[in-house]
């Protein structure tokens, strides 16, 4: 039974009750304890940093274990648990390792360490392909170790960035129901997956899968020279980017990443919050499928193509400047970028080489993209569809959730379709390798080469390259491949995707960032308030 | 009553399987588990390994007779994502989910009761008028935007100075419609653990405080339904002989309305809020992916986009379940409330 005052009482209750008091913050003074809270669009999958060879699983790495090199902000190396290195011959590069590192388990680091890691990498399905080229690795003493490659490779300092070493003891033997403490299983619960040892900055206290990560400063790393002050760090995954973003505006969280470009201008007028972004190295472009149109096999016809899309537009407006144009594959700093080549928008000489081609009158094509991977990849396409429309190509435009739309991309399910692509070793080889070069199922050659371009002569240049150890010539081939492929109009390529990242004031986050998009947050420093 | 649980019962093993059996047929188009599980540059041999070593080359009847056998010792197989039993998955996520109902269900009791009682005893008030204006609103704004709208004003805080700041009286109207923010806009903050896989946020204050945005934009879809349904049935039994009996008898005002009047305006909502409270547990998905709630809504979004399979079919079977108690239970307590309700179906 309810009477009116019952009512009322509950009324005035929940009244009461809404405009709950916020609790005050503490405000930090030096001794307190610095926490870091970091919001990412996704938490990593795993703490086997071998299971995936994924972004969230590098940003693990470089939380909780050291790579022997890391790149800097200009592409260069920095010595991290290797503290020097010299090319002993053609196929052996020897490293000399830091002394005085420990583990979070307290074991010591060791060369034996570095060996068994590499080994580790080896039998991972995600990591042995760009491992290949290592032979094996030899022990020297302690300290010094003996990378030895099949064949004379100009890449080890780049692969070297992904071995983080490992605690080969921690690793070692049987957890107690019997199962290997090394074994890589993607798919289950594995020793690995659940408990992690490294040397690096930050010790993982508390995990909960999709939910938060925590990490605890490691007392004893290390890097006594390293700036970073921060004591704690919690991750929290927040996959939606308006809410993301709002975490971030009403101080729940201290950085975020990646911000949403539709909400870059918000960030940047925002109080107390600032913006940082940066020109990133994934290439997002259009295959077109000289398998499915025989159109394709004129180079005529896709240089019409590549005349007739205007990769400015599409950065400028639909990007809103959040993206670099782009005329070939290798961004500003990799080996084979070629400065000579730019976007080559003219639309009446798109229409002249259709007409040569014997195509003036058009055709019709299919084309698929995803429309929740790339930044705005669906409304790119759109684009896209609507600027060969004036060539008078008929575009039949389908976008799909990534989920499927990757499906369909390995069926080459549709004339031109969209792909992104970040070169794992942060060189140009590996978009040749992957992008352009003639599709072998047997050797993994051109994998994502949707397009079935196909120029063996390309190809042995490339491979030339790969056994080229002086850098320099080794770029001049690079840069010879990109402005082939620009001629032949392989593909098109639209732009490099920006990365941008957004923090507190406090927060300095402008040093530790990089265009691979793993920040070394070992080395943040936060400002006391 | 026995026949009539045995029965649902029964009821409740169909329901979850048609639902495995849709949601195994439609797997195919949900994408590819392998995609989500490797890097680019995995090689297509790989591939091919990891997908025989799941199983997901078997012919369809293979992997369904598989999978019910399992289903039938509770084994639903491992998520992909997460490397876990999918029930583990779901019931560590359910707590959250249950939370967020509960508080919203409180919500919407302490208010659909009274204003619509009162907009069906006076509806030609202006008060009532309001109710029922904003309440079509309310029905109209999809939830995600209402949630976003409460994050905008009450988390981050909103600033409007269309008034002179210099003066005392346009600061004081520009406090009126600025707010400061400082609710919390996402995730429960630190819950306080009580037993097993149910941790909680209604042990402080500031554990409820994380409540209190997302279970408003929940309630902001059910509670405007729930005021005219109680209105309408309220105006309905006003209309009724018994009432006008009672009225003619000399009976209060008050006491017609609020015991004659109420208890049998209840029956009705009773039955719809019982089946209500089931879709409101589906209703969260977009509530908990906006606040990032980490309930099993969320954990359902995000094993779609990772097409983690396993994971999806039983949330939809545990979903399914859900459905299934709460309609019975329903029909238990209206069989409380109405006598004349025989549940076995037999006449009275």
């Amino acid at each position: 039974m309810i009477n009116k005052k019952t009512l009322l009482a509950a009324l005035l209750g929940a009244c009461v009750a809404l405009p709950l008091p916020v609790l005050a913050q503490d405000s930090s003074s030096d001794n307190d304890p610095v926490t870091l809270r970091v919001a990412y669009d996704a938490d990593p999958v795993s703490l086997d940093i071998h299971e995936q060879l994924s972004g969230g699983i590098l940003q693990l790495s470089h939380l909780v274990f050291d790579p022997l090199v890391r790149w800097t902000q200009d592409f260069e190396f920095e010595p991290r648990l290797a503290t020097s290195w010299e090319q002993i011959d053609d196929t052996t590069l020897q490293m000399k390792l830091r002394k005085g590192v420990e583990f979070h388990s307290g074991n010591a680091f060791t060369a034996k360490d570095v060996a068994w890691t590499v080994e580790r990498l080896k039998r991972s399905a995600d990591f042995k392909a760009i491992f290949e080229p290592i032979d094996r690795v030899e022990v020297v003493d302690e300290h010094t170790v003996k990378f030895h490659t099949k064949k004379p490779y100009p890449l080890l300092l780049n692969l070297s960035t992904y071995i983080f070493p490992m605690d080969s003891e921690f690793y070692s033997g049987e957890t107690a129901d019997g199962k290997n403490k090394s074994a890589i299983v993607k798919n289950g619960n594995s020793f690995a997956s659940r408990h992690v040892s490294g040397t690096g900055p930050y010790r993982v206290t508390e995990r909960q899968q999709g939910v938060r990560v925590e990490f605890e400063r490691f007392d004893n790393y290390w890097d006594e020279q390293s700036p970073g002050n921060v004591d704690r760090i919690v991750l929290t995954p927040i996959s939606e980017n308006a809410t993301r973003v709002a975490a971030l505006l009403s101080g729940d969280v201290d950085f975020i990443a990646p911000v949403p470009p539709n909400d870059l201008q918000r960030v940047r007028a925002a109080k107390d919050v600032k913006l940082v972004t940066m020109s990133g190295t994934r290439i997002i472009m259009l295959q077109m499928n000289q398998k499915r149109v025989d159109a394709f096999k004129n180079p005529k016809v896709r240089q019409a193509f590549a005349y007739a899309i205007n990769q400015e537009a599409i950065a400028d407006r639909l990007m809103k400047g959040f993206a670099t144009p782009a005329a070939q594959l290798s961004p500003k700093g990799y080996a084979g970028h070629n400065p000579t080549l730019e976007p080559r928008y003219n639309l009446e000489k798109a229409k002249q080489l259709m007409k040569e081609a014997g195509y003036g009158d058009g055709f019709s094509i299919t084309m698929m993209a995803p429309n929740n991977r790339y930044v705005n990849d669906a409304q790119i396409a759109q684009a896209v569809a609507a600027m060969l429309a004036r060539i008078n190509v008929t575009v039949d435009l389908k976008t799909l959730p990534k989920a499927q739309y990757w499906t369909e991309f390995d069926n080459r399910a549709a004339d031109v379709m969209m792909i992104g692509w970040h070169a794992d070793t942060e060189d140009s080889a590996n978009f040749f390798q992957y992008l352009t070069e003639c599709p072998n199922p047997d050797t993994g050659a051109g994998q994502y080469n949707a397009g079935n371009y196909c120029n063996p002569a390309l190809d042995e240049k490339v491979a030339a390259a790969n056994l080229e150890t002086d850098r320099e010539k080794r770029a001049k081939m690079l840069q010879a491949v990109e402005k082939a492929l620009y001629d032949d109009a392989a593909f098109i390529p639209l732009h490099w995707q920006d990365l941008a990242w957004a923090a507190d004031d406090n927060v300095q986050i402008e040093p530790v960032l990089n265009v691979m998009n793993f920040p070394y947050l070992g080395d943040v420093v936060v400002k006391p308030e | 009553m026995i026949a009539f649980l045995i029965k649902r019962l029964f009821h409740a093993f169909l329901v979850m399987f048609i639902i495995s059996v849709i949601s195994f047929a439609i797997q195919d188009n949900l994408g590819d588990p392998i995609q989500q599980m490797v890097g680019q540059s995995v090689p297509d041999s790989e591939r091919a390994e990891l997908r025989e070593e799941l199983g997901l080359n078997d012919p369809f009847m293979v992997q369904y007779l598989r999978f019910a056998k399992n289903a039938m010792h509770f084994d639903f197989g491992y998520s992909y994502f997460y490397g876990e039993p999918t029930i583990e998955v779901v019931l560590r996520h359910l707590p959250a989910t249950l939370e967020l109902v509960f508080a919203t269900t409180v919500l919407i009791m302490l208010f659909s009761v009274p204003i619509g009682v009162y907009s069906a005893i006076k509806p030609r008030s202006p008060l009532s008028r309001l109710f029922m204006g904003v309440s079509i609103v309310g029905i109209s704004i999809p939830v995600f935007l209402t949630a976003i709208v409460l994050i905008q004003i009450f988390a981050i805080g909103v600033q409007f100075t269309p008034f002179p700041v210099d003066t005392g009286w346009g600061s004081w109207l520009n406090g009126l419609l600025s707010t400061d923010g400082g609710m919390p806009a996402y995730g429960r903050g630190d819950v306080v653990h009580v037993v097993g896989t149910w941790s909680t946020n209604f042990a402080s204050l500031e554990g409820l405080s994380y409540l209190v945005l997302p279970s408003i934009s929940l309630a902001s879809i059910m509670l405007p339904l729930f005021i005219r349904l109680i209105r309408a049935e309220m105006l309905e039994v006003l209309q009724s002989d018994y009432v006008k009996f009672a009225k003619a008898k000399g009976i209060s005002m008050r006491r017609i309305y609020f015991v004659h009047a109420l208890k049998n305006t209840m029956l009705p909502v009773i039955t719809v809020g019982g089946v209500q409270i089931g879709t409101l547990v589906a209703y969260t998905i977009l509530t908990e992916t906006v606040f990032q709630w980490p309930g099993v809504g969320l954990m359902f979004l995000d094993a779609i986009e990772r097409s983690d399979i396993p994971l999806i079919v039983t949330y939809l079977m545990i979903v399914g379940l859900i459905f299934v108690i709460t309609n019975t239970l329903v029909d238990l307590i209206y069989g409380l409330v109405n006598p004349t309700v025989k549940l076995t179906g037999k006449p009275a």
